[in-house]
């Protein structure tokens, strides 16, 4: 149905448009405008060009930082999506366990991340922290200052940790808003328990597993407090992602041009990745729909 | 297929019931015969719905046994029961095709796969789904998704009883009564057992051959449908069936007659005396008459239905309707004449018989 | 007085509303009867002023009110859907729009008992609407717009989500509280039965087009067309195709019927016969009935009345009989008609000869 003609929302939309004009579009603006010139301080600006564009693609350094992102976020998505689904199963439907694990769940996501990176530095750590200390006492010399493996690892259960609660709560909410004929049904049906998980409680996630892996995929593909506070990027480059180079060339080395152009490939990249995984998770599901 | 019987159950969700009112479901004791057709009829929150759960097995009943033949199913969980139900809103696997859903409850049950494509097909021509079966059934109508759940049940040889939870909510009117013939064609084919919950009278009477009225946990009727209109045996059931409903009048009632204020109507038996009685007529078996003849009152009201029309009266205070064809003249000072043969009386909400 | 000259709405390429003209009359009661889509909506958003017509003139006491935004024109709506404020007691809802008027608070107690009173809300209004029954929370939503003491009250399909005795209940209280005010109530339905009940005038819709309008047992009696007497008809409007030879209306399977006086005078030509359920009967209804065959689909009771659904040579009829008549499906029955009870209409649609025999009322 069309809604009623009124000019006056304009005006109400209108401090958002202002408000999004600066926090997003005004810096927007300027990044690009810092990745096509060159500068010495100053304020004395030269005209660049694609310059640093041209720079960014062909440096190895950018390409080893994203292959790290790509990994990283596929690792990510491979444990948080498949193990929030399963936690979400797990909760109980009714009763006072309900809220109990909702606090639970809850909980992790309220803290701050660069909380979480001091909570995981100082839990591995292998001469006071908790897990370093008994890993070491299993014969497990757990270092993630020096192993790459050990860094990873840590980053990964890290972020699991922190983000596997927003994959569940999610879930549970597209679960619990299933109708109970439909389990009725397949007891009726005589459905197996994998069968209704099939056919019946995965196709009702669909929606809220795309908006789950959405944000995951952008949150973890953006991953940069953690591993800053934990490894710093190293040992070496191995946990650098492309959000922690990006720091380092514009603040460590003062390099704008080559930040911004950097800054810019990366927002792109993240546009067209999220609209990618956005087609295809709603294409199929229309091809559902339609049936044709 | 084969009959149910309900012996003495009884069901209340809390677990140390008291008084009547902790009971959602008052002791019913009735055997259903294969291959009838029963609407349990009431407004919401009569029982009905406990009663339909407790048949199949969705909830233990708290008294009682329920045997389906000669076995006792009181205990067993519904896939045990075989029986089959349709809901309210179609439920239908989303991303399964037409012809998948159907076989899927025989391919839990393993059926041979050759077994199965025959089987499946015959269920797509007896709902007239044949152009269907490749299509994903997410994207059909709601009345052909009720006819897949339909048919689901349909399509195993096995099933007792067809359970239907208000089937038709979901459906456009117009094509409400295409699916209600369509259902009792499918009914008087195969014969199955088919029990019916609604709260809606014209679906139940429709239907049945059995009604089972309810009223706030109780079964206040068990009959066909003419029973029902003819001879309710509850005040409630009076009220439900037909529109508009009987009228009820308090009245004292000894003999051959029932006294209303000073006015005296005829009944057609004798009755033990009763001082808080209340007759029931129905509307359709009030005459309008001139004034003098019949019982005086007041005209309040006339609304023309077009078909007929509802005079809306007042005796003694009371609200007595009487329903008038579209051609007959109604007098400038009128009163009611009740038909004796068709004067029910009532006490405590229930009919009394007259003394034989 | 609101007036509605020419009015036409188009959204995108549909047309929604074409060339609609009426007024209606301070006090009076105005019912929208048409199948669902057939723009009763439309047209009371139009009258609402939610929307603004492609063409036309929307006038009230002689002003045009096109272009006047909904929240400065004195309308009070109520919606299919029980639209209450669900944190605030009866009381306060039927209150709210007393208080954003500014009212008094003797005036607004005096103005919510009273509607309180005509709704038969009094021992309810501490309570909030989630604790009422559907057909109280309706009644909390007809108070509210009442004690607005809007010019133009419109009621779309108000009944429809209420279960059937509910229905009834509400249904003969409504001709009541109208009459007691003096704004102009549009009452949008798809029951003809309702329209009938309510009174008052009636516009028949279709497809966008208002069919007729006046008053409701005279559009009920007296349909221009066929569009008309099938809106106006529930269960549907029993047609046969017919050609008229001589004094005879002959259809098919060697049908004859002879002509009633009413439609003597027409021309030799096709004809539309039209016959309301209660007028195909299964017992004759008199020497002059005439006999006709058909097949039975399904029959549905509602108690006091039985329809039958037949299939005579493709056509769909019903047959309406009183009590309960349980006949079996797919037996062939024989059902009658009266000729003296039959619409006549030209292969134009147009009515071509009312029924001879006129009912009573």
């Amino acid at each position: 149905m069309e809604k009623p003609w009124n000019n006056k929302a304009w005006f109400l939309v209108l401090p958002v448009i202002v408000l999004v004009a600066f926090s997003a579009i005004i810096p927007l603006m300027t990044v690009v405008n810092y990745s096509v010139q060159d500068t010495f301080g100053n304020n004395v600006f030269f005209w660049a060009g694609t310059e640093w564009f041209e720079e960014t693609l062909q440096s190895e350094r950018f390409w080893a930082a994203l292959g790290r992102n790509l990994v990283f976020s596929f690792i990510i998505l491979a444990i948080e999506v498949p193990l929030g689904i399963a936690v979400a199963l797990a909760m109980p439907r009714k009763g006072i366990g309900v809220p109990v694990c909702l606090v639970l769940m809850a909980l992790p996501l309220l803290i701050p991340w660069n909380v979480v990176g001091t909570i995981w530095q100082v839990f591995g750590r292998i001469d006071i922290g908790l897990l370093g200390r008994v890993l070491a006492d299993f014969g497990i010399y757990y270092n993630y200052t020096q192993n790459p493996l050990h860094a990873w690892i840590t980053v990964i259960v890290m972020d699991v940790w922190h983000w596997t609660s927003l994959v569940v709560l999610l879930c549970y909410a597209g679960l619990v808003s299933i109708p109970d004929a439909y389990y009725q049904a397949a007891r009726i049906d005589g459905a197996s328990r994998w069968a209704v998980f099939r056919y019946i409680q995965l196709p009702k996630l669909k929606h809220v597993l795309l908006i789950a892996v959405l944000l995951r995929f952008m949150d973890s593909f953006m991953i940069y407090t953690e591993p800053f506070v934990v490894t710093g990027g190293g040992p070496g480059n191995t946990t650098t992602f492309l959000s922690i180079d990006l720091v380092k060339m514009a603040i460590g080395q003062f390099d704008l041009g080559p930040a911004a152009a950097m800054s810019i490939i990366y927002f792109l990249i993240i546009l067209a990745l999220s609209y990618v995984f956005y087609t295809v998770m709603t294409q199929t599901g229309r091809d559902r729909e339609t049936g044709r | 297929m084969s009959r149910i019987v309900l012996d003495g159950i009884a069901h209340s969700y809390r677990s140390n019931p008291q008084g009547a009112a902790d009971w959602a479901l008052k002791e019913v004791n009735h055997v259903w015969e294969d291959g009838q057709a029963y609407a349990l009829l009431g407004p919401s929150g009569c029982g009905k719905t406990t009663l339909l759960n407790l048949i199949s097995g969705l909830l233990t009943p708290s008294r009682g046994r329920i045997l389906f033949g000669d076995s006792d199913v009181t205990d067993m969980p519904p896939e045990a029961r075989n029986i089959a139900q349709v809901f309210q809103f179609p439920v239908i696997y989303d991303t399964m095709s037409v012809f998948d859903n159907l076989a899927f409850p025989l391919r839990n049950r393993r059926v041979p796969e050759a077994e199965v494509r025959t089987r499946v097909e015959e269920m797509l021509r007896i709902i007239d789904l044949q152009d269907k079966a490749k299509r994903k059934a997410a994207n059909l109508s709601a009345d052909e998704k009720q006819k897949i759940s339909l048919g689901r049940g349909l399509v195993r040889s096995d099933v007792n009883a067809i359970l239907f939870d208000e089937p038709l909510t979901v459906i456009d009117p117009h094509m409400k009564w295409v699916l209600r013939s369509q259902l009792k064609h499918l009914h008087k084919r195969f014969g199955f057992t088919m029990i019916y919950v609604t709260h809606d009278q014209t679906e139940a009477l429709t239907f049945a051959d059995k009604v089972v009225v309810m009223y706030e946990g109780e079964v206040v009727q068990f009959g066909t449908p003419e029973e029902l209109f003819e001879k309710p045996r509850h005040t409630f059931v009076g009220y439900f069936i037909g529109s508009p409903g009987m009228n009820v009048l308090p009245a004292s009632v000894d003999g051959r007659e029932a006294i209303l204020g000073g006015n005296r109507i005829s009944l057609s038996g004798s009755y033990e005396r009763a001082v808080t009685a209340e007759i029931g007529v129905r509307p359709e078996f009030v005459r309008v008459a001139r004034a003098g003849e019949g019982l005086p009152v007041q005209i309040r009201r006339v609304e023309d239905l077009g078909r007929f029309r509802v005079v809306r009266a007042s005796l003694e205070g009371h609200e007595v309707n009487a329903v008038v064809g579209e051609d007959q003249e109604l007098p400038a000072e009128a009163s009611l004449v009740f038909d004796p043969a068709r004067v029910n009386v009532y006490v405590d909400s229930h009919l009394v018989e007259p003394r034989a | 007085m609101l007036e509605l000259r020419d009015v036409t709405k188009v959204v995108g390429r549909e047309t929604h509303i074409r060339g609609v003209s009426m007024a209606l009359e301070r006090g009076s009661l105005n019912v929208l009867l048409g199948p669902t889509r057939s723009g009763k909506t439309s047209l009371m958003r139009l009258m609402a002023g939610l929307d603004r017509p492609a063409s036309g003139d929307i006038l009230m006491d002689g002003k045009s009110v096109v272009g006047v935004p909904v929240q400065k024109r004195n309308v009070a709506m109520v919606y299919q859907q029980f639209i209450n404020y669900p944190t605030l007691t009866v009381y306060e809802n039927i209150a709210s729009p007393l208080r954003v008027a500014g009212r008094d608070k003797a005036t607004i107690e005096a103005e919510v008992r009273k509607a309180a009173a005509l709704l038969r809300l009094e021992p309810y209004l501490e309570r909030t609407p989630l604790e009422l029954s559907g057909g109280q929370q309706q009644r909390t939503a007809l108070a509210r717009a009442l004690v607005k003491g809007a010019d133009l009250v419109l009621l779309d399909e108000p009944l429809a989500n209420l279960d059937y005795k509910l229905r009834e209940e509400l249904r003969a209280e409504l001709p009541k509280i109208f009459a007691e005010s003096g704004t102009i109530f549009v009452y949008a339905t798809t029951e003809p039965s309702e329209a009938l009940l309510l009174g008052g005038n009636t516009a028949t819709l279709s497809e966008g087009r208002v069919t007729q309008y006046g008053p409701t047992p005279e559009v009920f009696r007296n349909p221009v067309d066929l569009v008309t007497a099938r809106t106006f008809s529930d269960p549907p409007l029993n047609m046969l195709k017919v050609t008229k030879r001589g004094d005879r209306f002959h259809g098919p399977q060697d049908t004859a019927i002879a002509a009633p006086a009413s439609a003597m005078a027409l021309a030799d030509g096709t004809y539309v016969l039209g016959f309301r359920p209660h007028h195909l009967y299964l017992d004759p209804p008199g020497p002059q009935a005439v006999a006709l065959k058909a097949r039975v689909a399904v029959t549905e009771i509602t108690g006091s009345e039985s329809f039958v659904h037949l299939d005579h040579g493709g056509e769909r009829w019903v047959a309406l009989a009183h009590g309960v008549r349980s006949i079996e499906v797919d037996e062939d029955l024989t059902v009658y008609l009266d000729p003296q009870r039959l619409f006549v209409f030209g292969s134009d649609w147009l009515l071509a000869a009312a029924p001879a025999l006129r009912s009573a009322a």
